[in-house]
């Protein structure tokens, strides 16, 4: 991949980025950051491909370790968020019965 | 063929990342959206493992096996109280696991001799950020934690140490650039980046971890975008500049909340007390205690309550007790709502989670711009463990905390203070509307004080 061709993908993921999360309301800010931060997580493909090519014992261990803390990260990311909103999640219910 | 397989994959993994993100900012497809970013996940796992590249599969089932367990714990585990330093942590995880990726990627750019001076770039970059994620979110953390100090430490030295170890950054990146025949480069640059993210977050205060935790979430974002130009990854690229970007967009909306910049936040810290006027004069004579009996008698003919929740709160583990109260107050005919201050809490929307966790119904929970218009016609406020955030002086010039945006908590008919003390907030101000005439003290943990009002509104 050029350099170009990399910085186009990344300026305008930015762009859509800040689009998507403009207007979330307050109550989803904590999920959002947790989910959002599982997803940064996303460096454990770089990890795994580091940890499992053998090109020589260093870049085997720093891959191990990465690929540890990464899977942390995500695993840890996605479950804490589905907890949080699972919390939400009965309320949402509620509320238009107290409608009616 | 099977590259272009691959390719497709990670595609389709962005695809699921970007509605992942999308849904997670609706309270209606939140779930659905934290699943789908979790199923881009796994694609993305399943097709790096398909991957030619890949030989040695061992090592890689223990760490992915290892990680998860680890993982699945600590999201297990967490108390909600806790949730920011759980983000910050995880955030130093992932900014760590990117400094060791382009690490390795660097030193086997070295190994084989490949003069690859984009690679060298991204990798310089990758350590930086990553390396000051990763110990600015071990500082975040053990502040937060309680294990050093909360206030800022050292800002005297460390605000021109800061900027010393930028310039080393760029010096140190510029070496490895040019002579990427060594790996003394990168340990220098991991060391300066470290170091670096150290004297970043030390000065800054316990007040605005809010801004310095979204900061630390877009930094981690950015550090896997970094490596995703390392590695020319285009997964990466894309799923670390979202990330990057919505937690940009935090880290501002945390910074409006306190009407300060984030040059402000980083660099400026909040003026010691000097200008303001001294607790003595404040206080002096002025301040009513009031006690649970009393407060259950006002609450007991007021038609509009309005709570306004602080930390203290949450420090006290007061929610439950709280909701409680809300409850009795609302079977009474009351009418009752919490006021959200923007930066309540010690992440953006904690106060949201902890009072959801506490069950409270989540329509009662006002935004500040709704709550202020209301507070004239509220017959009661309560002030819950917070202090600058009410603090009325911010609506004078020449205060440090001028200009924050404040609930109108002192328009409403009768304020009721749940506080321990007297002793100042984050901003190390007095706070007139203690001593103001329509407010009253009730001196008790928060906890306590909550659960004796229940029980006098339950005698009455």
């Amino acid at each position: 991949m050029t350099f170009i061709a990399a910085l186009t993908m990344f300026v305008l993921a930015v762009f859509l980025g800040v689009e998507l999360i403009a207007k979330v309301p307050p109550t989803l800010h904590t999920p959002l950051m947790s989910g959002s931060n599982a997803i940064s997580g996303i460096t454990l493909v770089g990890a795994m491909v580091s940890a499992g090519t053998d090109h020589s014992t260093l870049t085997s261990v720093l891959g191990f370790v990465a690929v540890v803390l990464a899977t942390i990260n995500v695993v840890g990311g996605f479950l804490v968020t589905h907890r949080m909103l699972a919390m939400f999640g009965p309320k949402r219910k509620r509320a238009p019965e107290a409608a009616k | 063929m099977s590259e272009t397989i691959s390719q497709l994959g990670y595609l389709i993994a962005a695809i699921l990342f970007i509605l992942g993100i999308k849904g997670l900012g609706k309270p209606r497809t939140a779930v659905r959206g934290n699943l789908l970013g979790s199923l881009g996940m796994l694609l993305a796992i399943v097709v790096t493992l398909a991957d030619q590249q890949i030989i040695s599969y061992g090592w890689l089932a223990a760490g992915l096996g290892i990680g998860a367990a680890v993982g699945v714990v600590f999201a297990q585990r967490v108390e909600m109280t806790s949730m920011p330093q759980l983000v910050a942590l995880f955030n130093g995880f992932g900014g760590l696991a990117s400094v060791l990726v382009a690490s390795a990627s660097f030193v086997e750019a070295v190994d084989t001799e490949t003069d690859d001076s984009q690679l060298a770039v991204a990798a310089a970059l990758t350590l930086i950020i990553g390396a000051v994620t990763f110990s600015g979110s071990v500082i975040a953390f053990a502040k937060l934690q309680g294990l050093m100090s909360t206030g800022a430490i050292g800002a005297g030295i460390l605000r021109p140490a800061t900027a010393v170890l930028a310039l080393g950054a760029i010096a140190v990146s510029a070496a490895m650039v040019t002579d990427a025949t060594t790996d003394l480069w990168l340990y220098l640059l991991i060391a300066t980046g470290t170091l670096l993210g150290l004297s970043l977050v030390l000065p800054i205060g316990g007040g605005d971890m809010p801004v310095v935790i979204a900061l630390l979430n877009s930094l981690s974002g950015l550090a896997a975008s970094a490596t995703g130009f390392v590695l020319s990854n285009a997964l990466l690229i894309i799923a670390g500049s979202l990330v990057g970007a919505s937690g940009l967009i935090l880290t501002i909306v945390m910074c409006v909340g306190m009407n300060r910049t984030l040059f402000n936040v980083m660099f400026g810290g909040i003026a010691p007390s000097g200008g303001g006027a001294d607790a003595d004069e404040v206080y002096a004579g002025k301040v009513r205690q009031t006690n649970a009996d009393e407060v259950a008698l006002m609450l007991d003919s007021a038609s509009k309550v309005i709570i306004i929740p602080g930390y203290g709160l949450a420090v006290a583990q007061a929610q439950h007790a709280t909701r409680e109260l809300t409850k009795l107050l609302q079977d009474n005919g009351s009418e009752v709502s919490f006021a959200i201050h923007p930066v309540a809490g010690r992440m953006p929307g904690h106060m949201n989670v902890l009072l959801a966790e506490a069950e409270v119904d989540y329509e009662q929970l006002i935004e500040m711009d709704t709550a202020n218009p209301q507070f004239p016609e509220c017959d009661v406020a309560i002030v819950l463990g917070a202090n600058d955030v009410v603090n009325p002086v911010a609506r004078e010039v020449g205060s440090p905390i001028s200009g924050m945006p404040i609930l109108d908590a002192d328009k409403a008919r009768s304020v009721i203070v749940i506080k321990r003390s007297l002793s100042a907030g984050f901003a190390g101000i007095p706070n007139p509307l203690f001593a103001a005439d329509n407010a009253l003290m009730l001196f008790a943990d928060g906890k306590q004080a909550v659960s004796d009002i229940n029980r006098a509104f339950r005698e009455l």
